[in-house]
């Protein structure tokens, strides 16, 4: 158990899915990007994923790489991105952070799983890290207790997402369509036959990523997911400009979609 | 008697390699590797490789004496292996023919490709039409401008070249770009990756394809008389150095010499000498050595040889220089372009700026071990691509033509 299972099951609780938004940090710049990530918090999130931007995000669609390209521009360092999540943690929501594994890398494992359990974060999602390729992070995570949080998608064999599902703690994070971040205009039956793999595989707690950007999308997965993460609609409201109010009317929009399923 | 190094089956090369890529493309490396594992001892494939290797690339490639060129290399004996003349003017057309008939052995009608230089492009979109596959080039945008002939051959071959406009515009953003395309479309689409670095099976894969320039090699240096001192060949991801390396790796006496692209010298930070320069991190796909900050941001890179101009490295070369079985030296972009002017005036023969750097090399290693030694250089490619940047380096080009 931990802060983020806690989380979940208690928007289970209350009959619905948890709302998980993230933001890269230093987009646009990084005061302003903690400042959205309370947003996120005020305006209806229940967790915040921090991303600590990368120079080659494989795993993102334009408008988040356009974001990380302009954080780095601006200087941000993965140091910014703990300064992050404990601004979120003392916001009131649980903090996760999304990362490359190679900036976790040359932090060092267990450095990188101590910080965070320091800076008040709860787990780690690996977009390019899947437990079999890293048992290093996978124990130095479970000796600082951290959640680590993998992903299957919809080409996971039976065999893969075995594995996945039994090395996450915290959720399971599955991406219902093939691609990369951004948003898509239908990712219903896709996304529920993720989800019942997952579960099939023994998964407790499910949240569906990639593609989702309306109150509506929202609405349908929380019929059968445990959580929405939402990435890209949220940088893109956020925008260059750094429009928190913009921002906040998209979370709330989300967050009115998470509480209307069923 | 010492265990062989030869064709080692990865995916870890000592501590490197490995696979580091999202969930989405496991399904799809496994499947590869499983095909590929079955092909290389399936005589039906091995068969029509060799078969496309004679009658479509020309192979074997020959070795040519230089001894003009070698006056300037302290007088030591200089054989080029000739790589550039094979059909679409690199070693780039061995790896990728097979790998477009694995393509077809997938049940696959699509194949994408990362290009630098534009040579793996080049031969990916020969090997898409000689095989019917739809094909997709991800160029850096950068690149296509220093190497707007190739982008056009590509084009007249029938392939799709998308200019990709993010990060450093070079051959490590058309990687970034390659892979996401392939995580959206690995159903239809195979990745015909055109270096020994990337996601296991890709490492050892390449260099199997490319190993027929080793094997080719040595078997031409014992007739011609005994096996070279050392081997040079120009490493950017490493597939032509890997293939000229690995049927030398057991013959403990011969050097082996990766010649990495130091731009305007590592010192200047401005370089692409990713084993001198560089440290053990993850990128696109594997562990190895890359250029990176100290939070692991990788750093751009710098050579005048758009094919070199990488901050990563294969990881099976990574290891090697670990063990102290290969060496890899930094040859500035003016010491390339010396060794370019050199072979070009003195054999008549036009190197790729890329294989200029193994040139370069092999002057250097020539001088200090004399008449007495004898340098196997692979020339990876053909330099007609270089001209008009070579015309500008050398301010060949006619005034008023900038």
């Amino acid at each position: 158990m931990s802060a983020l299972t806690d989380r979940l099951d208690a928007c289970r609780a209350e009959g619905r899915a948890a709302l998980v938004g993230y933001l890269p940090v230093g987009y646009p710049d990084v005061e302003t990007s903690i400042a959205a990530m309370r947003v996120l918090v005020e305006a209806g999130c229940d967790v915040v994923e921090v991303g600590p931007p990368y120079s080659d995000p494989v795993l993102d669609g334009p408008v988040i790489q356009h974001a990380a390209a302009r954080a780095l521009e601006g200087g941000v360092t993965v140091d910014d991105a703990f300064v992050a999540v404990r601004a979120v943690a003392e916001a009131g929501a649980v903090p996760v952070v999304m990362s490359y594994a190679n900036l976790m890398l040359q932090r060092g494992w267990s450095r990188f799983a101590h910080d965070l359990r320091d800076a008040g974060g709860a787990g780690v999602i690996t977009p390019d890290l899947t437990p079999d390729a890293a048992p290093e992070w996978v124990s130095a995570a479970r000796e600082a207790e951290v959640d680590t949080i993998f992903l299957v998608a919809p080409s996971t064999t039976r065999e893969r997402m075995q594995l996945t599902c039994d090395a996450s703690t915290g959720f399971v994070y599955a991406t219902p369509l093939m691609g990369v971040t951004g948003e898509r205009t239908s990712v219903g039956d896709a996304a529920q036959r993720v989800v019942r793999g997952a579960r099939e595989a023994g998964a407790e707690r499910v949240c569906i990523g990639v593609g989702v950007s309306t109150g509506e999308q929202a609405a349908e997965i929380a019929g059968f997911a445990d959580g929405v993460i939402v990435g890209t609609a949220f940088v893109r409201a956020l925008g260059d400009e750094g429009d928190l109010e913009r921002l906040r009317a998209k979370v709330a929009e989300l967050a009115d979609g998470v509480r209307s399923a069923r | 008697m010492t265990e062989s190094l030869q064709e080692a089956p990865g995916p870890y090369f000592g501590e490197f390699g490995g696979r580091f890529v999202p969930e989405a493309l496991m399904a799809a490396l496994d499947e590869l590797t499983d095909a590929y594992d079955k092909a290389r001892i399936d005589p039906e494939f091995t068969g029509e490789l060799e078969r496309l290797a004679r009658d479509y690339t020309g192979r074997p490639s020959i070795v040519t004496e230089v001894p003009r060129f070698a006056a300037h290399c302290g007088g030591a004996r200089v054989l080029l292996k000739r790589e550039d003349l094979n059909h679409t003017g690199s070693h780039k057309i061995n790896n990728v023919l097979g790998q477009a008939l694995l393509t077809k052995r997938l049940g696959k009608s699509r194949v994408i490709a990362e290009t630098g230089a534009g040579q793996h492009g080049v031969a990916t979109a020969t090997a898409a039409a000689l095989m019917g596959l739809d094909c997709v080039i991800y160029m850096g945008e950068e690149d296509t401008e220093r190497q707007s002939l190739n982008v056009a051959r590509m084009r007249l071959l029938g392939a799709e070249v998308i200019p990709v406009a993010t990060g450093t515009r070079t051959l490590r953003d058309a990687i970034n770009e390659a892979f996401r395309d392939w995580v959206a479309n690995v159903e239809t689409t195979n990745y015909v990756f055109g270096t020994a670095a990337g996601p296991h099976p890709f490492p050892a894969m390449v260099r199997d394809f490319q190993r027929v320039i080793s094997v080719e090699a040595r078997a031409q240096m014992l007739e011609l008389g005994g096996l070279p001192d050392a081997v040079l060949a120009c490493v950017g991801g490493g597939s032509n150095a890997i293939g000229s390396f690995d049927a030398f790796l057991d013959d403990r006496d011969v050097r082996l010499i990766g010649c990495e692209a130091a731009g305007d010298g590592v010192e200047t930070g401005r370089h692409a000498a990713t084993l001198t320069g560089g440290r053990p991190g993850i990128l696109h796909g594997s562990m190895s050595y890359i250029l990176q900050d100290e939070d692991g941001q990788t750093q751009p890179s710098h050579s005048i040889s758009a094919g070199l101009d990488y901050p990563g490295v294969g990881p099976e070369h990574t290891w090697l220089s670990s063990i102290g079985r290969a060496e890899y030296w930094p040859v500035t972009d003016a010491e390339a372009m010396e060794a370019f002017r050199l072979l070009t005036r003195t054999e008549g023969i036009l190197p790729a700026i890329e294989s200029a750097h193994a040139l370069a090399g092999a002057i250097r290693l020539g001088r200090e071990l004399g008449p007495e030694a004898t340098l196997l250089v692979t020339l990876s490619g053909r330099g007609d691509k270089d001209v008009e940047q070579a015309a500008r380096w050398f301010e060949m080009l006619p005034e008023g033509d900038e």
